[in-house]
């Protein structure tokens, strides 16, 4: 009846996971509570849950990502306590078998749970409101796809109270990540929560990759298009591309393990470097949907804060595409010690280094934007510089692991696990901060704190130099990833240093809490009535903060690259109060997304434990939600032009900046002419 | 075209990618359009697989051992026949003609179950020899890459008795005349992918 499940698979006799549990219980009871109490269930299924506004559907990417950066994070401190323990004669506190799942785990959150829903989330919000249209290609597919990730979320967190998680690190290789080697359900909880999330990530790449290059504003070519939005083009069509092969190889693998087949099998003609190909054939594209949309934030605040425009565009957006290209040509040099011959690595490493060109290109044009701008020193723009350092540094270990003899003394060394944390923390973590301060103000109409968010940057930077620089070392002394335990105490003082690194990193992201709470309570001193805080350059800074449902009340001609500065430059910016408005029709919220997403984590579920009854329940349960949701005809809501008019009026006169922040002030004094008012209607 | 050619066939020069936001039609179309490139990127990897895997027998029957081509031509017949039908059968949503659309239809959903119930004979016959997917490495990747696809007629079955029941109770509405083109594109792919399948595995079978 209930398959491989009984009371067995709570973990009672392990009071650290029991301790977990028993936390993460009492934080979701209290905010269950403290919800009920203040009667905000209505709000959060109406505005939020059943929201397919792209705006909504970003920012709940976001909270996804910040919580689970949490979870991963806090697998990371329990790792490097354990190693600065775990010397000599030493055994740390954690077994082997947990440290394990521990560092499966925290790969797999930090990857699939943290860096996608930032990244997706950056997308979700950004690009609509940079391309001058109301709301993305697919609104409901959005929603379903935001559901599917939380899905996946909700079953990885599971795993924690209920069974166990993979011991296979975060790729999850086989032979030992088959049946015969790994029989419990962790392998199964890992499969299971990546197919379901992965394929809403495919949904997304699919819909946002059409909303690009089918739904711009009138004028927006592509060599109008912001560079976020070519580096999201980028990113989602690489999501098109590659995602396939990850639920492809998953599915093999799901296949040998339930089904006795033999793909990856050590037996009857199985080849387990089939699935290191495969999923690195995925896996290294994926690098790079998380760093193109970093490289986009980042050119979009430097071009900001520098107040002159991106130097270079065009071999941005060149450079951009030939990495996206070249990102399927260097899985190999993951596994150089696979043995494919001189000649097949060589190709590889050579391929693997001209990587570094574009990369290269992008790091002068940021630099050449800096250069002689009157840089306006804000936490992005420290945040971006402290990338640009770090991630060159990261790039060059990079460039010296792609030469395959240097490789071979390196592979699964510390010095590894060095390099892609450089560029890990370095591109995506930097740039997701950079994007969540820049855009924040645009998503809730008031900035965060600048002063915390600074602090928080100088806990990330330094704390990131502590940790990781020591392990560049221990890798060169010989440290391997994933060891539990070393013999070696000369090793224990660079170990200690790194534990000091992730305890700075603990500071920045406590800051982080503190800062965003700080700042709602100082909203109404940091309140942005312009919509456009910064003295930007593109479309998004065009409407209020935060923007209506509709986003543009008139869609926006579009005339040439930085569009709304080019309107500023021109007096004819936004406010201009029009005439006329018309009624606007705005895709209706459903609950489609919540209800498929119930369903399938029943199915996920029941997979896992093998309760095969409960797996068609949910099966049969989500394609009946699409189903009916597939006979809706009422699919849009009117928004009167009544109501349009009245939002336009209250938002019409731009009020003077009362805000703090000087330097800021003078600069935007300057702008003044840029607001006049000029009636210029209806454009669309 | 200069401007003159403009004002004399009323043809705007407004490039296609300056133009704004493209009509929904479009819109989903592409949408769709790039859904089915993924979907193909996954048989790309079966395929692979495939390829990798073939040789791979373990001692047990090899690809030329086990292939009845003549049956197989038949079954791909059925297949390419139901590509025809199912172009009738959009041409006739684009008439909002229902009975046209339930006899191509129709035509289409019987050779899918042509198709799909020689290959369930194929698969039965072959574990039903000892030769089941979990035999050997080129059983597992046949059996996957054929099975795939066959899953994928099956749905595209389930979706156009659905799409059936939408034009009876919902009328052609440009929804669920959108829908249709998307069935027929699937439809379509599908065919692209068995001529994969067919020349591949069952023509190469060594």
């Amino acid at each position: 009846m209930w398959g491989r499940l009984s009371w067995g698979a709570i973990p009672f006799d392990q009071p650290i996971v029991m301790g977990t549990c028993a936390t993460i219980g009492v934080v979701l009871l209290s905010l269950f509570i403290l919800i009920t109490a203040k009667r905000g269930w209505p709000y959060l299924w109406r505005e939020w849950i059943t929201s397919v506004d792209h705006k909504r559907i970003g920012v709940m990417y976001m909270i996804l990502g910040l919580v689970m950066l949490v979870r991963g994070f806090s697998d990371a401190i329990m790792m490097r306590t354990q190693l600065a323990l775990a010397a000599g004669h030493a055994q740390g506190y954690l077994p082997p078998e947990h440290y394990d799942q521990i560092f499966s785990a925290h790969g797999t959150i930090m990857i699939f749970f943290v860096a996608m829903p930032f990244v997706i989330g950056l997308m979700n919000f950004v690009l609509p409101l940079q391309l001058g249209v109301r709301d993305v290609a697919f609104p409901v597919l959005n929603s379903v796809s935001f559901w599917l990730t939380a899905a996946g979320v909700l079953l990885v967190n599971l795993s924690l109270f209920v069974g166990e998680f993979a011991r296979t690190g975060w790729l999850a290789y086989p032979p030992l990540s088959e049946l015969a080697y790994s029989p419990g359900v962790g392998v199964d909880y890992y499969l299971w929560s990546l197919q379901l999330s992965g394929l809403g990530t495919l949904l997304s790449g699919i819909n946002l990759a059409t909303t690009i290059l089918k739904l711009r504003a009138p004028g927006m070519g592509y060599s109008r298009m912001p560079v976020f939005c070519w580096t999201a083009l980028a990113s989602n069509m690489l999501i098109v591309a590659a995602f396939p092969v990850l639920t492809a190889t998953f599915a093999m693998l799901l296949l040998d393990r339930y089904c006795g087949f033999h793909f990856f099998t050590n037996d009857l003609g199985g080849n387990p470097m089939m699935y290191v190909n495969l999923i690195w054939i995925w896996g290294h594209p994926e690098v790079y949907i998380l760093i193109l949309p970093a490289f986009g934030v980042f050119s979009e605040v430097v071009a900001t804060f520098s107040g002159k425009p991106l130097f270079g565009y065009r071999s941005m957006v060149l450079a951009t595409m030939v990495i996206c290209g070249l990102s399927f040509m260097v899985w190999l040099h993951h596994f150089f010690t696979m043995g494919a011959g001189a000649d097949v690595n060589a190709f590889f490493g050579v391929m693997t280094m001209i990587i570094a060109v574009p990369t290269g290109v992008k790091v002068f044009n940021w630099l050449f934007t800096l250069y002689a701008g009157r840089v306006q020193f804000t936490a992005p723009i420290y945040w971006t510089i402290g990338f640009i350092v770090t991630f060159v540094i990261g790039g060059m270990t990079g460039v010296l692991m792609a030469i395959p003899p240097a490789d071979f003394v390196l592979h699964n060394s510390l010095f590894l696990v060095a390099h892609f944390h450089n560029v890990a923390i370095g591109g995506v973590v930097f740039g997701a901060m950079a994007g969540y301060t820049y855009w924040f103000p645009k998503a809730f109409g008031f900035k965060l704190h600048e002063r915390l968010g600074k602090a928080v940057f100088w806990c990330w930077f330094v704390g990131f130099y502590l940790a990781f620089m020591p392990l560049y070392a221990l890798g060169l002394m010989g440290a391997t990833r994933r060891m539990q335990h070393y013999p070696d105490t000369h090793w224990q003082p660079l170990m200690l240093v790194a534990l000091a690194g992730a305890v700075v990193i603990l500071l920045g992201i406590g800051l982080t809490a503190v800062q965003l709470a700080v700042s709602i309570r100082q909203r109404h001193a940091n309140r942005d009535r312009t919509g456009d805080p910064w003295n930007a350059r593109t479309l998004e800074w065009s409407i209020p903060s935060p923007p209506p449902a509709w986003n543009f009340t008139h869609i926006p001609s579009v005339e040439r690259i930085d569009a709304y500065w080019h309107m500023k430059e021109e007096g004819v910016a936004r406010r201009a109060l029009a005439v006329s408005f018309v009624d606007l029709h705005l895709p209706r919220n459903t609950p489609v997304g919540f209800f498929v997403a119930f369903f399938v984590v029943i199915l996920g579920f029941a997979l896992i434990w093998r309760i095969y009854w409960l797996a068609a329940v949910g099966l049969v349960g989500a394609v009946t939600v699409a189903l009916v949701q597939s006979w809706r005809t009422d699919r849009e809501i009117r928004v009167p032009a009544e109501a349009v008019a009245a939002f336009e009026r209250a938002h019409a006169a731009p009020v003077p900046h009362d805000a703090p922040g000087g330097e800021l002030n003078a600069l935007e004094a300057a702008d003044d002419r840029s607001r006049v008012r000029v009636a210029s209607g209806a454009r669309s | 075209m200069s401007a003159g050619e403009e004002v004399l066939t009323g043809v705007s020069v407004v490039p296609l990618s300056l133009r704004g936001p493209a009509p929904v039609r479009v819109v989903a179309g592409f949408g769709f359009w790039l859904f089915l490139l993924s979907d193909i990127i996954i048989f790309a990897a079966l395929f692979a697989a495939y390829a990798v895997l073939s040789g791979s027998t373990a001692g047990g029957p090899s690809a030329a051992e086990l292939f009845d081509k003549r049956h197989v031509f038949l079954e791909t017949l059925c297949l390419l026949a139901s590509s025809v039908t199912c172009g009738f059968g959009t041409l006739a949503v684009y008439r909002s003609d229902a009975r046209a659309l339930l006899l191509w239809m129709g035509m289409t959903f019987l050779l899918g179950v042509c198709f799909l119930t020689m290959e369930g004979r194929e698969f039965a016959s072959m574990v039903a020899a000892g030769a089941g997917p979990s035999h050997s490495a080129f059983l597992s990747a046949f059996f996957t890459l054929v099975g795939t696809h066959g899953l994928h007629v099956s749905l595209g079955l389930l979706w156009l008795i659905v799409m059936l029941l939408q034009v009876t109770t919902l009328g052609f509405r440009p929804m669920v005349a959108r829908r249709f083109f998307c069935f027929g594109l699937f439809w379509h792919a599908l065919d692209i992918v068995w001529i994969g399948v067919f020349t591949i595995v069952y023509l190469g079978a060594k």
